[in-house]
């Protein structure tokens, strides 16, 4: 039950040249389950190695509460993890994987056993002890992993995208388990994963990084609603954020959004934010379920809205929602989510709502979000 | 004592001990190759640890007057044709095992490997009996026969493994654009599992330039290399020749082993771990 | 496509099959037709005139004894170096190719370039004499000498086949996932504890099969005694050699070969009875 912080975390390689890892602060807050959350290559698995003490960091420290753990071995720091392939050992039982952190820590006998029936129920695998990994299913074998890491009562427990290798249902299955178990647990976790839906519904924070940076944290709804990048945005939410280049212009006292063939006004609030900008151009977002079409359904709790026309391109039946592709003008394509089955026709013209207080607008060079 | 220094010394002591391994693997080898070349006085030298006088006559004697260039020509005779005999009998079967599905096909596999592990004396000294009868006694073709028996379920093996390696995708599409089965073994599978065929052929090269046991009893007067050394050679008291042509007759017997495996040395560690599954 | 053909593979593996199974099958039935029987008869005649040779139970004894002595040092060096060359350091390439050169290198090669070594005009008694640590050559060889060329064909073999089991253990030593010991060690266990506890055990099945191959092959050694003691240290397949080639006596060379293939058979079986790992033999 610790809380864990990052100070100006580094990793390099080949001489400084790639910079897997590039200044990361964060701080984990005791018993909140964190999300590290990327795509491949981003730095989120070294920074977890980093803090698991499997690499050792180019520059930068990590606190575990007051304890300086940042060149300590693995062993030193009281942690545990889970493993992407579970690194079930396969020459022992499931009784001794589990047992293995307690035995190594030298807990008496009786002791062991209590605890190891305990982390055993906890997973539901306890007619499963004492067979060998090689009985198991890929399911069965992930819970064992996760049995060994509880097992023992670590300060920090560490998961690289446990749930990467397990088929479809499975995971939805397990992400809710995991979720529950750490809420029981109380212990202070750290996710990595490159599943934004995993992140989004397990997450008490999420830690998005690109590139060896972190690049935004915050509780999942506020990643969502409020992005700080354009990748950001883009990486969560899923059909992916519309945008669109637009230029910023005066308009009767009031800011506008012009782009090709439309244009959105904005609120007066906003006119100190973009004044900057004026006659400039940045991107505009705007997320497919903040969207509506005029006479198909109605956004109830929009307040403020505006239109644009466009013509249907392309109709995505999903079943529970239909993702329709407009196109509003000289090829550019937005795509709307609805709810429910949508019966429009490709050519079809449509008009578009677009929920004014969900807009994004980011600047065009440094991504970043001005609104 | 910090950290760093400690962690010093682990690498000094480290590199240490990867050197004085190095070195007891090389060293015999340094030396016996220049005792062959070293003048008989400077061997004899008590002072002289190494010696700093050369020649090849030593060498030249062994070749020409002991017989040891017929060896070698016999040597390679007897490893040539093993190795046509071997990937002959053993490639196809190789491609079976890779290439198909069939009942029996763990026990054959398994059996292959039990067959190399049978002994060899009890091999070759019932043959001599059988060679007589067929004539084959005192030929190369009769050693090739008996080393072939040896190296076929190495061959076999390897093969499979290196065809296992040929993405069956790459044949079907053989197929599909024209080529018969067998076409497409000629033409896509075996240009691509050449590299490991031709290490394969340079270990069983060695393995059959190496053997002694079967070669000194099937041959009097057709003898490989190893059959040689040894009748001349044989037993430290009662040895025929002067040391310094022991080493000469070493230094002839390492050489092409030596230069074949430095070509093929990428394969040998996965070579084993292949057969080992 | 692995095809489920019908008879294609079986033609295309008969002739490698056959093949051996004449080159093992026939031997075997003819050593045991000339050793067992006399003029068309069962005899045991040339079993006793065999045992009653004290060559032989020299013979027996030595091989036994230089097994005995050479494998289980072998494997326990060859260990020792695969674990010492299974991580990242510079020459990591060139050493791992030394350190197979060995298995190049014949039996009879390898007996002279010890001699090399061990003769009394030999580097290490040179070396020895010139730092001053001896007065006198060691004398290795000579049959008054017999343990010393014991000790000589100990070094020689050791020098030689360690190689061979160095090869199977890395092998088995790279497929052992990183990733086994890297959860070891977050879970508390340090050097020791990992290789005691994950790295040895998985690494039982390739130990067992290094101790099956040399131990059958020791139960062959022919070539490096010949050379460097010659009969003074009579060895199974040496005795049959000479019995063969020199005194024609057909009979008592299958005995020799039979009782070699016998001691193989029952130490092969000994070993796997032994040495069974059960997560192997499990199935879902």
């Amino acid at each position: 039950m610790v809380e864990v912080r990052l100070e100006n975390l580094k990793k390099y390689f080949d001489k400084g040249r790639v910079k897997a890892v590039d200044g990361v602060n964060l701080t984990i807050k005791d018993g909140e389950f964190l999300v590290l959350l990327g795509p491949s290559g981003c730095g989120k698995t070294t920074t977890l190695r980093m803090i698991a003490g499997l690499e050792t960091p180019t520059g930068g420290k990590i606190w575990f509460g007051e304890r300086d753990v940042t060149y300590l071995p693995p062993k030193d720091r009281n942690i545990s993890m889970v493993f992407q392939s579970y690194a079930v050992w396969p020459h022992m039982t499931v009784y001794d994987n589990i047992a293995f952190p307690l035995k190594i820590k030298k807990y008496p006998k009786d002791e062991i056993d209590k605890r190891v029936k305990w982390a055993a129920e906890l997973l539901q695998i306890e007619e499963l002890l004492d067979r060998y990994p090689a009985q198991l299913s890929g399911g069965q074998r992930q819970r064992v992993a996760v049995a060994r890491a509880i097992v023992v009562e670590p300060d920090v427990l560490l998961m690289d995208e446990p749930l990467s290798n397990l088929d479809a249902k499975l995971r939805v299955t397990m992400r809710a388990e995991i979720k529950k178990l750490q809420t029981k647990l109380k212990v202070t976790t750290i996710y990595v994963t490159h599943d934004q839906v995993e992140a989004m519904t397990m997450g008490d924070r999420i830690a998005v990084m690109n590139k060896g940076k972190l690049l935004q944290v915050g509780p999942p709804t506020e990643v969502y609603l409020k992005p700080n990048s354009i990748f950001v945005a883009t990486f969560i939410g899923a059909p992916e954020m519309n945008l669109l280049e637009v230029s910023v212009k005066e308009k009767d006292d009031s800011i506008i959004l012009e782009g090709e063939g439309f244009e959105i006004p904005l609120s007066r609030d906003f006119k100190e934010l973009l004044e900057r900008y004026i006659d400039k151009t940045v991107v505009f977002g705007i997320r497919p379920e903040h969207m509506t079409i005029e006479g198909i359904s109605s956004l109830e709790h929009v307040k403020r809205s505006t239109t644009i026309e466009g013509t249907v391109d392309f109709i995505e039946a999903l079943g529970t929602d239909t993702i329709v592709h407009a196109n509003i003008g000289s090829g550019q394509i937005i795509k709307v989510k609805l709810p429910g089955h949508i019966p429009l026709e490709v050519g079809s013209k449509v008009k578009i709502v677009i929920d004014l207080d969900n807009i994004h607008v980011f600047d065009k060079d440094t991504e970043k979000a001005i609104i | 004592m910090n950290q760093e220094t400690k962690f010093m010394l682990k690498r000094l002591a480290f590199y240490a001990f990867i050197f004085t391994v190095v070195a007891w693997i090389v060293i015999p080898i340094i030396i016996s190759t220049l005792y062959g070349f070293a003048l008989p006085k400077d061997y004899y030298d008590p002072k002289k640890v190494i010696p700093t006088s050369f020649t090849i006559k030593y060498v030249k004697t062994l070749l020409f007057t002991l017989g040891a260039l017929d060896g070698i020509k016999n040597s390679v005779i007897v490893a040539l044709i093993t190795i046509a005999i071997s990937f002959a009998f053993g490639i196809p079967a190789g491609y079976a095992v890779a290439k198909f599905i069939f009942p029996g096909k763990d026990t054959i596999k398994l059996s292959i490997v039990a067959l190399r592990m049978f002994p060899i004396p009890v091999m070759a000294i019932p043959l001599v009996i059988l060679y007589i009868k067929l004539n084959l006694i005192d030929t190369l073709l009769g050693v090739a026969l008996a080393h072939t028996a040896m190296a076929l379920p190495f061959v076999v093996l390897i093969t499979s493994s290196i065809f296992a390696g040929v993405s069956t995708e790459l044949e079907e599409a053989g197929m599909v654009f024209g080529l018969t089965r067998l076409g497409s073994f000629f033409r896509i599978t075996l240009p691509l599992a050449l590299p490991g065929l031709a290490a394969a052929a340079m270990f069983t090269f060695v393995m059959s330039w190496n053997e002694v046991f079967v070669a000194s009893i099937l041959t009097l007067s057709h003898r490989t290399l190893p059959a040689q050394i040894l009748s001349i050679m044989a037993g430290a008291s009662g040895g025929a020749a002067p040391d310094y042509y022991k080493f000469a007759a070493a230094f002839i017997m390492i050489l092409p082993a030596i230069t074949f495996i430095f070509f093929a040395r990428k394969y040998l560690v996965t070579m084993w771990g292949i057969t080992l599954k | 496509m692995k095809v489920k053909s019908s008879y294609i593979p079986y033609l295309l593996i008969l002739p490698a099959f056959a093949y051996l199974l004449f080159f093992v099958g026939y031997p075997l039935v003819q050593a045991l037709y000339t050793a067992f029987t006399q003029n068309g008869q069962f005899s045991l005649a040339t079993v006793r005139k065999t045992f009653a040779d004290p060559y032989f139970w020299e013979a027996l004894k030595y091989t036994i004894a230089l097994a005995g002595v050479i494998v289980p040092t072998q494997v326990g060096l060859a260990l020792i170096l695969a674990l010492a060359v299974n991580r990242a350091f510079k020459g990591k390439d060139l050493t791992i190719y030394v350190l197979t050169i060995p298995l190049t290198i014949s039996d009879v090669a390898a007996g002279l370039i010890w001699y090399s070594m061990l003769s009394p005009s030999g580097f290490l008694n040179k070396l020895l004499l010139k730092i001053g640590l001896i007065n006198q050559p060691i004398y290795f060889f000579g049959y008054q000498y017999r343990h010393m060329e014991f000790l000589a064909i100990v070094l020689a073999e050791l020098w030689r086949a360690t190689s061979i089991v160095f090869v199977i253990i890395l092998a088995g030593l790279q497929m052992i996932s990183n990733e086994y010991l890297e959860a070891a060690e977050v879970f508390g266990a340090d050097y020791w504890t990992r290789l005691r506890k994950i790295v040895i055990p998985l690494l039982k099945p390739s130990i067992q099969s290094a101790l099956i191959i040399r131990t059958l092959f020791a139960m062959q050694i022919f070539g490096i005694v010949w050379i460097l003691a010659g009969r003074d240290i009579p060895i199974l397949a040496g005795e049959g050699f000479y019995r063969l080639t020199e005194l024609k006596e057909y009979d008592v060379a299958s005995i020799y070969a039979l009782v070699i293939a016998g001691l193989s058979l029952l130490l092969g079986a000994l070993y796997i009875k032994f040495m069974k790992a059960e997560y192997l033999e499990v199935r879902r």
